[in-house]
């Protein structure tokens, strides 16, 4: 009777346990790429590669979903807007949606699944294949050499993605709202700038996609770092890097949306 | 070796980021034009501002000239404060009306500036003396509902009178 009853609490207690286990390791991790950053700014090549890893190699999904969420933005937006018969206000409709909220979390969530996937297996890997072990035998820090530069990669990475996303789909709702709908040129222009305030919305945007730039590079490191070395193990990680850098996103995204906008 | 190669990819990249943000402030924010290279500040006062705003636009003619600037209470006359930052390319005379209007049925209020005949011309600091208060939606609505209804027992009352003895 008492070992069914131990059984059940170790049930419940080992998960907690462990959970919170895995978050203090994950802060003491977080703090050491802060603490070690050091370096590897100082190697700026190390950070260009993998600039190049994280943003360059992202930017053709970046663009072609950018266009493609503009062109529904404004299909969307015309028909909607019609029905009031404001058709005129559909640059206010798509700029804002895209500098504001689209921009930053969807090309977060691209992020994280196109740059962020490819950071957990190449330090799962790398730690499978004891690569990381063998840095540390040669008296190199594995955090300034192979972890750091790839956080800030991602960090410098990700408000550039953003930015891009959204003026290449404010480039879309243009193609779709005036070119194809026949919306007046100048009205969507000018009613867009008179709606769209650069430090309200845009640098607030910025800073939304430098937030989860931090977040996914962090989440997606920390996984691959943590990963067991077997495959089986990359491959979970893997796994929860998307998943929980996606939920990091929405969730956060609600939190700074709130902060910025409402000003709780 | 390769570094230069990547050195141009990242390059471009970082470019194509830096003018996007730049076309997002330009072309899709006001940056551009929302910045009055030089204003002067006047102020006015008026009974109720309804639903003005800092940074509301402040139009002549249908022209922007300025913006709003700030708004404050005033509790001396209880009236708000309203401060408008002026082009400096633009001078007034000094007895223009300053009128808080809406753009449309429902849009953002503005305020509107109707020139007078004054040869002398708003300074910096000065006080605009005749303005006009904004029309509230609601208040009108229930004036209108009450004349209805004073109108009505106005009418009905001769109606009923003969058939009292």
């Amino acid at each position: 009777m008492m070992g069914a009853v131990g059984r059940f609490f170790a049930a419940i207690g080992h998960p907690v346990i462990d959970g919170i286990e895995r978050l203090g390791f994950a802060s003491r991790f977080f703090g050491l790429i802060l603490l070690r950053s050091g370096t590897s700014l100082l190697r700026f090549g190390l950070v260009i590669r993998e600039i190049f890893a994280a943003g360059v190699l992202s930017m053709l999904i970046i663009i072609v979903s950018g266009l493609f969420v503009g062109m529904v933005l404004g299909l969307q937006g015309y028909r909607t807007l019609q029905t009031y018969g404001s058709a005129d206000s559909l640059g206010v409709l798509v700029a804002l949606s895209l500098v504001r909220e689209l921009g930053p979390v969807v090309a977060a969530l691209l992020f994280a699944g196109r740059a962020g996937t490819a950071m957990t297996t190449e330090v799962g890997l790398m730690k499978t294949t004891e690569q990381l072990s063998a840095l540390s035998m040669m008296a190199v820090d594995p955090m300034a050499r192979v972890i750091a530069p790839r956080f800030w990669g991602g960090v410098i990475a990700m408000p550039l993605l953003a930015a891009i996303f959204s003026a290449v789909g404010v480039f879309g709702g243009y193609l779709v709202g005036v070119v194809l709908l026949g919306v007046d040129d100048g009205t969507f222009w000018s009613q867009m700038q008179a709606a769209v305030d650069f430090r309200e919305d845009i640098l607030n945007g910025v800073f939304k996609s430098l937030i989860f730039g931090c977040v996914i590079s962090a989440i997606a490191l920390f996984e691959g770092y943590d990963a067991p070395p077997t495959a089986e193990g990359v491959s979970r990680a893997t796994t929860r890097t998307v998943v929980t850098s996606s939920l990091a996103i929405l969730a956060l995204d609600f939190v700074l949306t709130a902060f910025m906008f409402i000003g709780v | 070796m390769q570094r230069g190669v990547l050195d141009l990819w990242v390059g471009l990249f970082v470019a194509a980021g830096l003018v996007a943000l730049v076309m997002l402030a330009f072309k899709v924010g006001n940056i551009g034009t929302a910045n009055m290279s030089d204003t002067y500040s006047v102020t006015a006062q008026f009974d109720n501002i309804g639903g003005l705003k800092v940074r509301a636009p402040v139009k002549s003619a249908g022209v922007v000239v300025g913006r709003v600037s700030s708004i404050s209470f005033d509790d001396k006359t209880y009236e708000a404060t309203v401060t408008l930052g002026l082009d400096k390319r633009y001078t007034f005379p000094k007895d223009t009306i300053a009128a808080i209007l809406t753009a449309g049925l429902l849009g953002e209020q503005y305020v509107g500036l109707d020139a007078g005949g004054s040869d002398k011309k708003l300074a910096a600091g000065d006080k605009i003396q005749i303005t006009q208060s904004a029309i509230v939606l609601e208040s009108l609505i229930s004036q209108f509902l009450f004349n209805k209804a004073a109108n009505g027992s106005a009418k009905s009352e001769p109606a009923s009178a003969p058939a009292a003895p």
